[in-house]
């Protein structure tokens, strides 16, 4: 009672085809991207230099406790790059526009790996954005800033959103922002306290978001020595533990009164 | 054979059991109440007395993939309170022993899941698509006869002991399963890690990069470093080799293009 | 009618018998090869390695396994090492000693010839997987580091830490799988082979079954290659994997092949015992244990100390006492069955009384924990998860187990069957181990089969076939043989019996331990004569079989299985019945020395038992092809 088949089967294993077929290889270096590990390095280098500049900015905001004249004066060094050898305010584009580039990539890759992670998960498994078990999963290695990533993600993109508004275009600050007055638009802006809580609970998101994007960069970029691979989680606990540190400090002093 | 004679410990437990008749079938949970389970015999002997206690009634049993039963094959691997192979750090779920649970414990049974690793029946899944990565290009061409004496190809002692560490791998799937994201980066990385370290599997180490990558990439989804894999791996794959993998594909990407280009 | 077995030993002296005779095969034409299909049966060492290599020449390869992928095959649990006579230690080896130490190793039960050229590509072997990658164990200066194994004098034992099975079956999937890549290997995976199809003679094809759709099928071939390990599971509880069984081989020899030497069994001593009814497989630990670990049990029955507070007069390290050149060390048939004797004499430890001790205090005290963990800690770890038991600060409890089968499907040099056009390879055939296997030649033997033995003399029995297709799948011979499988897979389901397949499987392999395990004897042979029918008799009336047969159903999977232990293991009880002496792994209470060593009779049974299929409800007829030493002095075997 035999049934009929092709008689070239290659045994059951066909029965598990990809989920995904290769599209059109696109010209180097570009076809590095079409793929998840690729997608995965853009990540990492856009993080690294994302990271780069929530330091710096971290490390210049800290002006605001010199006083007025000498947070002002930074704001404005930053316009001058480059001095007189090119038009003013150029470098700082070039800045803006490069962090913009940076911003949009991270965002696309990290939207495009969690649709391939979806599509590689059972559907009847795949709940609210993550892949669960019918009896659910006990993780084990899985930590609050690693799960988290695709949440504190967006909460720090609205985040950057709201901060340009306030500071750099002063949507809501009406007749209260001086343009060119940095110090006087931070210390108006923070002292009001549901701002100053959304500028709190935006910092930690993006320290946590720092704190697993870090470890994870090294981990993506194949940095990878036995005799260091140790310190690679010490230094993303330090590094995301300052700029939590620096950052907070921002809207906790302004609304103590420390800084008016 | 077993006398009978020494006193046995036994416990009693509450399963949740999945069953499904077929890949395309709705699956649900089967709770079971398991009595007079011996406490020294190990989960898979558990299941072989649930089952023969459902044949009693005349159901049919639970079917799950099993082979050696001492932890090398790689066969057997299911889903045990949420973690793959249970909450023993580095044991298949053959090697778990019942004395591990306590008397009255639920006990929820799963198949591991992922869109590339189809349930075939009740816990048994289909791990076809490792093959797949593997007959992409984990392999060394060597055909028989061509081998230079085996003292020719000297490998140092950290080296081959790398390697050795990567090639512990079973493909047993525990990564997959784990993985929020239902990534195969350690399953490919252990064989890249094992392979492309060695002074052998240097004149094919991109192609096989680049191709085992690109195979798995069609399988399974992106890796975001977690590390659920390294924690549910019976063997503790490290996933430093997952830091190889990167590295060794990025370099093959850049490599790859230039030996192409010359030609 | 009875068959001739015709060994095809080529001529000329020992050394010089493989070169001739692969200058003397008939070869077959490169460009032809890919007109050739043949079947391989299994992938485990031998399977892949032959699959693989057959592709690499050219020919077209259809491969077959019952697992999911071939890497899961039982050869990856073999722990300890491969052997290679390679002198790398500079220590006296040479092709010759393995040779000579085989031979006698099998207690002068093996072929010379077979076992001459095992010797020689074993040196080929180690080249072939350290060039695939198999991480071999290193010594600083990166060259291959060695160990001595199970009770050889020198060091010519290669492995890869624990796991060497693993390491070298990888390196043969992953050979396979690149010929897979290639086109040149078709695999069939979770592929039940349940009969050979031999048409005028020849063995033409295979029936199989697919496990997951119930789908029986017929495929044909040019050759038919079986390399589907050994029958070790007819004792149920064995080291051999759940799924372990002689299912192919035992079809092969219903269709004709002559079965040989059944009823040798090797048992190892090192193994954890039972611990309770439920035990579905027992767990070997790796010999090379006993290098380091002492063997005793106490000198009481009675004393109900731990192990740590019993002194050192109170303790019978009896293999250290009775041998005192090789102690620990001796043979494994040797090892087993002084464990049996001491257990029997009401000495074993452990909660069910059914172990020795193997103990590594002193080894602790000498070289400190960290080296004992460095050489043994993946073993010790294993013990530790499966007993619950902390082997550093106590005693390990081994007892034997069923382990290897030297007996196995008859081959003659070219390690074809007597039925044309099939091959057994590995442990499925009869051929290099004698009467029993040395340590870390199991390895060795499957992948010299596959990589090196049969690439070379499969062309002899297909040169004269150029030109002829495989014979039809639509002939009479195979739409039979498909009926025939179909039929007895689904009249398993109609049984509506109230016992399981596991049931009766626990009960036959009861049987054949108690009385054709370490130790035989006639009366015990003749009971399991009487009592195994009448048990297959009840099986194949009362099994019960639940599901269908058309989707995945292990019951029924092992159905068949079971059923085809049920007739071997009579075979097996005779073989033992009929050879009248001890030799290596069958051991017969009538017949030792008065130190109770294995007493050989080389004078009436220094032949091969070939047993011939005469008929479901006939006795095999025996035949035999007598063993000729030429080289190799026989000599009683001491290891005092």
């Amino acid at each position: 009672m035999a049934r009929t088949v092709t008689p070239t089967g290659a045994g059951s294993g066909e029965r598990v085809p990809p989920l995904r077929r290769r599209r059109r290889e696109l010209p180097w270096p570009l076809n590095i991207y079409q793929t998840s590990v690729g997608k995965k390095y853009v990540m990492a280098v856009t993080g690294i230099g994302l990271l780069a500049f929530v330091v710096v900015h971290m490390i210049g905001n800290l002006h605001l406790y010199e006083g007025p004249t000498q947070l002002n004066e930074y704001a404005e060094a930053l316009r001058d790059l480059g001095g007189h050898l090119v038009p003013r305010t150029l470098i700082l584009w070039v800045m803006r526009i490069g962090l913009l580039a940076m911003f949009v990539l991270h965002i696309h890759s990290a939207w495009s790996l969690k649709e391939i992670s979806r599509r590689s998960s059972p559907k009847a498994n795949w709940v609210s954005g993550n892949k669960r078990y019918a009896g659910g999963q006990d993780y084990v290695a899985v930590n609050f800033a690693s799960r988290t990533m695709r949440w504190t993600g967006p909460i720090i993109g609205l985040y950057v959103l709201f901060h340009l508004a306030d500071l750099t275009w002063g949507w809501w600050l009406g007749g209260d922002y001086i343009r060119g007055d940095v110090y006087h638009n931070v210390v108006e802006s923070l002292s009001s306290l549901p701002v100053a809580i959304i500028y709190i609970v935006a910092n930690v998101a993006l320290s946590v978001h720092i704190y697993h994007g870090m470890w994870s960069a090294f981990q993506t970029l194949g940095v990878n020595n036995p005799r260091f691979n140790h310190l690679r989680r010490g230094l993303a606990t330090v590094i995301a533990g300052a700029i939590l540190v620096g950052n907070l400090s921002f809207p906790i002093m302004v609304q103590a009164g420390v800084v008016a | 054979m077993s006398a009978g004679n020494g006193h046995q410990a036994t416990m009693r437990l509450k399963l949740r059991i999945w069953r499904q008749a077929g890949p395309d079938e709705p699956g649900s949970f089967l709770d079971v109440d398991a009595h007079d389970i011996p406490e020294d015999c190990s989960f898979l002997e558990m299941l072989d007395i649930v089952n023969e206690r459902l044949m009693d009634d005349d159901i049919e049993p639970v079917t799950f993939a099993h082979d050696c039963r001492e932890g090398i094959c790689g066969t057997c691997g299911v889903m045990i309170n949420g973690r793959p192979h249970g909450p023993e750090k580095a044991t298949a779920t053959c090697q778990l022993h019942m004395r591990k649970f306590r008397d009255g414990d639920e006990i929820v049974i799963e198949p591991f899941r992922a869109a590339s690793f189809p349930v075939i029946k009740d816990l048994m899944v289909d791990r076809r698509a490792f093959d797949r990565i593997i007959e992409s290009g984990g392999f060394i061409s060597a055909p028989t006869g061509t081998a230079p004496d085996a003292n020719e190809i000297p490998v140092p002692k950290d080296v081959a002991d790398f390697a050795m560490d990567a090639a512990a791998c079973i493909g047993c799937g525990a990564c997959v399963a784990a993985c929020p994201n239902s990534a195969a980066q350690l399953f490919t990385a252990a064989k890249l890690g094992h392979l492309n370290v060695l002074p052998q599997g240097q004149p094919e180490r991109w192609r096989r990069a680049e191709a085992m990558v690109e195979t798995m990439e069609s399988f399974f989804g992106s890796c975001t470093n977690h590390g659920e894999c390294t924690e549910a791996c019976p063997k503790e794959i490290s996933l430093d080799f997952i830091a190889v993998l990167n590295r060794d594909y990025l370099k093959a990407k850049v490599k790859n293009r230039r030996l192409a280009s010359q030609t | 009618m009875s068959v001739a077995l015709d060994a095809r030993i080529p001529d000329g002296p020992i050394a010089e018998k493989w070169d001739n005779h692969k200058f003397s095969v008939k070869l077959v034409n490169p460009a032809n090869k890919r007109r050739f299909k043949i079947l391989v049966v299994g992938t485990g060492l031998a399977g892949a390695s032959a699959a693989a290599s057959l592709a690499e020449l050219g020919y077209k390869v259809e491969a077959f396994t019952f697992h999911d992928s071939p890497r899961r095959a039982h050869s990856i649990a073999a722990q300890g090492g491969i052997n290679a006579a390679k002198n790398y230690r500079n220590d006296g080896d040479s092709v010759y000693r393995l040779f000579y130490d085989t031979v006698k190793g099998g207690d002068y039960r093996s072929r010379e010839a077979n076992v001459y050229r095992l010797s020689q590509v074993s040196l080929n072997i180690i080249d072939q997987c350290a060039a695939q990658g198999v991480p071999f164990a290193r010594e600083y200066g990166g060259l291959l580091a060695n160990r001595s194994f199970g009770g050889a004098q020198v060091s010519r034992t290669f492995y890869a830490r624990g796991q060497t099975g693993q390491q070298l079956l990888l390196g043969a999937y992953q050979a396979m799988a690149s010929q897979i890549a290639a086109g040149g290997v078709t695999l069939h995976n979770r592929t039940d082979v349940l009969d050979i199809v031999v048409k005028d003679g020849e063995a033409v094809g295979i029936v199989t079954r697919d496990l997951l759709t119930g789908e029986v099928r017929a495929h044909s071939g040019h050759a038919v290659v079986l390399a589907t390990g050994g029958y070790g599971n007819v004792y149920y509880l064995s080291t051999n994997a759940m799924n372990c069984n002689v299912t192919a081989a035992w079809r092969a020899h219903r269709r004709g092949a002559a079965f040989a030497n059944p009823c040798y069994t090797q048992i190892h001593p090192t193994c954890i015992p039972a611990s309770d009814e439920f035990q579905s497989k027992l767990t070997l630990m790796s010999e090379s244990l006993r290098n380091d670990g002492r063997i005793w049990v106490p000198r009481n029955s009675d004393d109900a100390r731990a192990a740590a507070d019993i002194g050192d007069a109170d303790r019978y390290y009896f293999l250290e006492e009775k041998y005192p050149a090789f102690g620990n060390l001796v043979p494994r048939d040797v090892a087993s069955r002084n464990a049996k004797t001491v257990v029997d004499q009401g000495l074993g430890v452990g909660p069910l009384r059914n172990g020795v001790y193997l103990d590594f205090a002193d080894v602790i005290a000498r070289d400190g924990e960290s080296v004992v963990r460095e050489k043994y800690g993946n073993l010790l770890d294993m013990y530790e998860r499966i007993t619950g038991e902390d082997p550093y600060r106590s005693p390990m409890r081994i007892y034997p187990a069923t382990h290897y089968t030297m007996g196995g499907l008859w081959v003659d040099y070219n390690l074809m069957t007597n039925v044309p056009g099939l091959y057994a390879l590995g442990e499925c055939n009869f051929s290099d181990h004698g009467a029993n296997r040395l340590g870390a030649s199991a390895l060795m033997q499957g992948l010299a089969d596959g990589y090196f033995v049969l690439p070379y003399t499969i062309g002899d029995y297909l040169a004269p076939k150029l030109g002829a297709a495989p014979v039809p799948t639509d002939d009479p011979a195979f739409a039979a043989a498909v009926a025939e499988v179909d039929d007895r897979t689904r009249g398993w389901l109609a049984k509506r019996g109230t016992k399981s397949v596991d049931h009766y499987h626990r009960e036959l392999g009861k049987i054949v331990w108690e009385y054709c395990g370490m130790a035989r004897n006639r009366t015990g042979l003749e009971k399991a004569l009487s009592e195994i029918p009448a048990l297959r008799e009840e099986f194949r009336a009362n099994v019960k079989v639940l599901g269908s047969a058309d989707t995945t159903n292990q019951s029924l999977e092992q159905v068949n299985r079971v059923d085809d232990f049920m007739e071997m293991a009579e075979l097996k009880v005779r073989d033992a019945l009929h050879r009248e002496e001890s030799c290596g792994g069958h051991f017969r209470e009538e017949h030792q020395t008065p130190e109770g060593e294995a007493l050989r009779d080389d004078e009436n049974f220094s032949y091969v038992a070939a047993w011939d299929w005469q008929g479901p409800d006939q006795p095999q007829e025996l035949v035999k092809e007598p063993l000729e030493f030429e080289n190799v002095k026989l000599t009683q075997r001491s290891y005092k």
